[in-house]
């Protein structure tokens, strides 16, 4: 589904220059749901963005379901790419409506000169919100910038999975929520995954998630994967575990950053 | 008076259009475009020429005018999106190149339509049982079947994906939309818009001149600025309308200083100034407001 090969990027050049990725080999299978964790500046995002074409790779290549996209534009590759971001302000429009965000996020391609919102695709609408669970069926017509940040996000993970995208990029996309609403976009996210069989990545803080979600666990450290797990090693994993394999390996702990609760 | 207040609503909507222009880009796209300046003269420039030199019909000549305008503004999108010039310059740079284009369109800086049929002596013409208001039924029919095409066009998928990249280019570009060239597409029908505008101005007033569109910026502003405190809605309908009554609003307004501002000293030639001193205390009451309240609050 995803190669990633042997991707550097860096920023700047000559003396303050940064070796964000250093050398990112990756493949996921059709339904792989891989985790990464990672200290603050491991270059988790950047991968992300390499992945989606906001960013283009120094040297590398990325190819998505055989098909090379090393240099595909961002919104290209948006067609077979979904991506919820971490601040809820980011990933919706917000001075337009509930239903207007959604219909954005129906159609990826071929956008035509038909009324972007018909009856039948309200009640589709509709449906999607309460197949997800997702509270927000009445305030259809609302503009979102009067939806709480816990509604925008649940907001963006519908538009997100709206068009059934080949690969779901999640990046720390509850980092930004109190507990409880973060416990539900997980559990959101969680059931749609599994129900659909999406390929995702997801970056994130918290240990335990990591854990709970996804067959393949990858931890990041100065622009390179240093350790994974996957199947049965990672069902069996536990955060102590990690926390001593990853200073195992010359990683030192003040630099994990991680979030063990 | 009447005659006069009729004056002003049928110039309320032949301006109206450039403020529709005005309103997409400034309002949806939130792109301060200057070319509007230029193409304004643009159509006025070639609606003139095709009426004088080749005698084309008034309605092509509006089409042809808003045709032109889209070019131009499509040079402006193009000067922004892939050449990386930013907004305000790209803008100002296709403005400038319009004024040597404009008056070669012309061959002269000013050109009389006093003997050649326009669009008020056609309408004028045909419509002669309605009488004095014949020429506002027609300019003010015409300006609100643009604004309901503006409507309609907001509502279907492509215009909806053109909004969203004037409110969240990022959120748009991860659902697959081009963002590069939305702008193209929207500051060339933006500027299509005003073109036509200047067309219909330069027809109604009988010239054109080089330095008509001076201000277009401005005044469009004024429209949208002064209609949208009047009537505030995010439903796009309820948008255009209010850039429509702000136009007639404006002209009104103006009218009335044109006619009694010598009483308290004013002049014609004062007019832009009094129009931009209108449009910055209209962009700087949010910012006073919110300070006021800081000063009486606790906080």
């Amino acid at each position: 589904m995803l190669d990633v090969q042997g991707v550097e990027k860096r920023f700047r050049s000559g003396a303050d220059e940064v070796l964000a990725l250093a050398g990112i080999d990756l493949h996921l299978d059709r339904g792989d749901f891989l985790t990464v964790i990672g200290s603050n500046g491991a270059g988790k995002s950047t991968l992300l963005h390499v992945i989606c074409g906001v960013l283009l790779p120094t040297t590398g290549r990325v190819r998505l379901g055989g098909v090379d996209v090393t240099c595909a534009p961002a919104y290209r590759r948006a067609r077979r790419i979904s991506r919820i971001v971490q601040d809820p302000m980011k990933g919706t429009a917000p001075s337009m409506t509930v239903a207007e965000n959604l219909a954005l996020a129906s159609k990826r391609r071929g956008r035509t000169l038909r009324p972007a919102i018909s009856r039948r695709r309200r009640a589709a609408f509709v449906d999607r919100l309460s197949d997800l669970g997702v509270d927000l069926t009445t305030r259809l017509d609302d503009p979102v910038s009067t939806l709480s940040g816990g509604e925008r996000q649940a907001l963006a993970v519908a538009m997100a999975t709206l068009s059934c995208p080949d690969l779901l990029l999640l990046d720390e996309h509850t980092a930004a929520l109190d507990p409880k609403n973060a416990e539900r976009i997980v559990e959101l996210t969680r059931a749609f995954v599994e129900e659909s069989g999406l390929t995702t990545i997801m970056v994130t803080h918290n240990m335990d998630q990591a854990i709970e979600l996804g067959n393949r666990l990858a931890m990041m450290h100065k622009g390179q994967f240093v350790h994974e797990v996957r199947d049965e090693a990672k069902r069996r994993a536990r955060v102590c575990d990690l926390v001593e394999l990853f200073s195992r390996r010359h990683v030192a702990d003040d630099e994990l950053l991680l979030d063990p609760a | 008076m009447g005659s006069i207040l009729i004056h002003a609503a049928e110039q309320g909507f032949a301006y109206g259009i450039a403020a529709l222009g005005v309103f997409i880009t400034f309002r949806i796209l939130r792109f301060p475009d200057l070319t509007v300046d230029g193409s304004f003269v643009t159509g006025a420039a070639i609606a003139s020429s095709l009426l004088t030199s080749m005698g084309v019909d008034p309605f092509l000549a509006l089409a042809v005018a808003f045709g032109a305008g889209c070019v131009a503004g499509a040079v402006t999108g193009l000067l922004h999106t892939r050449l990386g010039i930013t907004d305000l310059l790209a803008g100002v740079l296709s403005m400038i190149m319009l004024y040597s284009i404009n008056l070669r369109i012309m061959g002269k800086p000013n050109i009389s339509l006093l003997r050649v049929t326009t669009l008020s002596d056609v309408v004028e013409k045909a419509l002669s049982p309605l009488g004095a208001v014949a020429l506002l039924v027609v300019l003010a029919g015409l300006t609100f079947l643009i604004k309901l095409v503006l409507d309609a066009f907001f509502r279907t998928e492509f215009g909806l994906a053109l909004r969203a990249t004037g409110d969240n280019e990022a959120m748009i570009v991860s659902q697959g939309v081009n963002t590069k060239s939305m702008k193209v597409f929207g500051l060339a029908l933006s500027n299509g818009l005003v073109a036509m505008s200047g067309a219909l101005v330069a027809q109604y007033s009988g010239f054109a001149d080089v330095g008509m569109g001076v201000g277009t910026i401005v005044t469009g502003l004024a429209a949208v600025i002064v209609g949208g405190s009047l009537i505030r809605s995010r439903r796009i309908g309820w948008m255009t309308a209010s850039v429509l009554v702000g136009s007639l609003i404006y002209r009104v307004a103006v009218m009335f200083a044109l006619r009694y501002g010598y009483l308290i000293g004013f002049q014609a030639s004062d007019l832009k100034l009094v129009t931009s001193l209108i449009v910055i205390v209209a962009l700087v009451i949010p910012t006073v407001r919110e300070r006021l309240m800081r000063k009486v609050g606790s906080c």
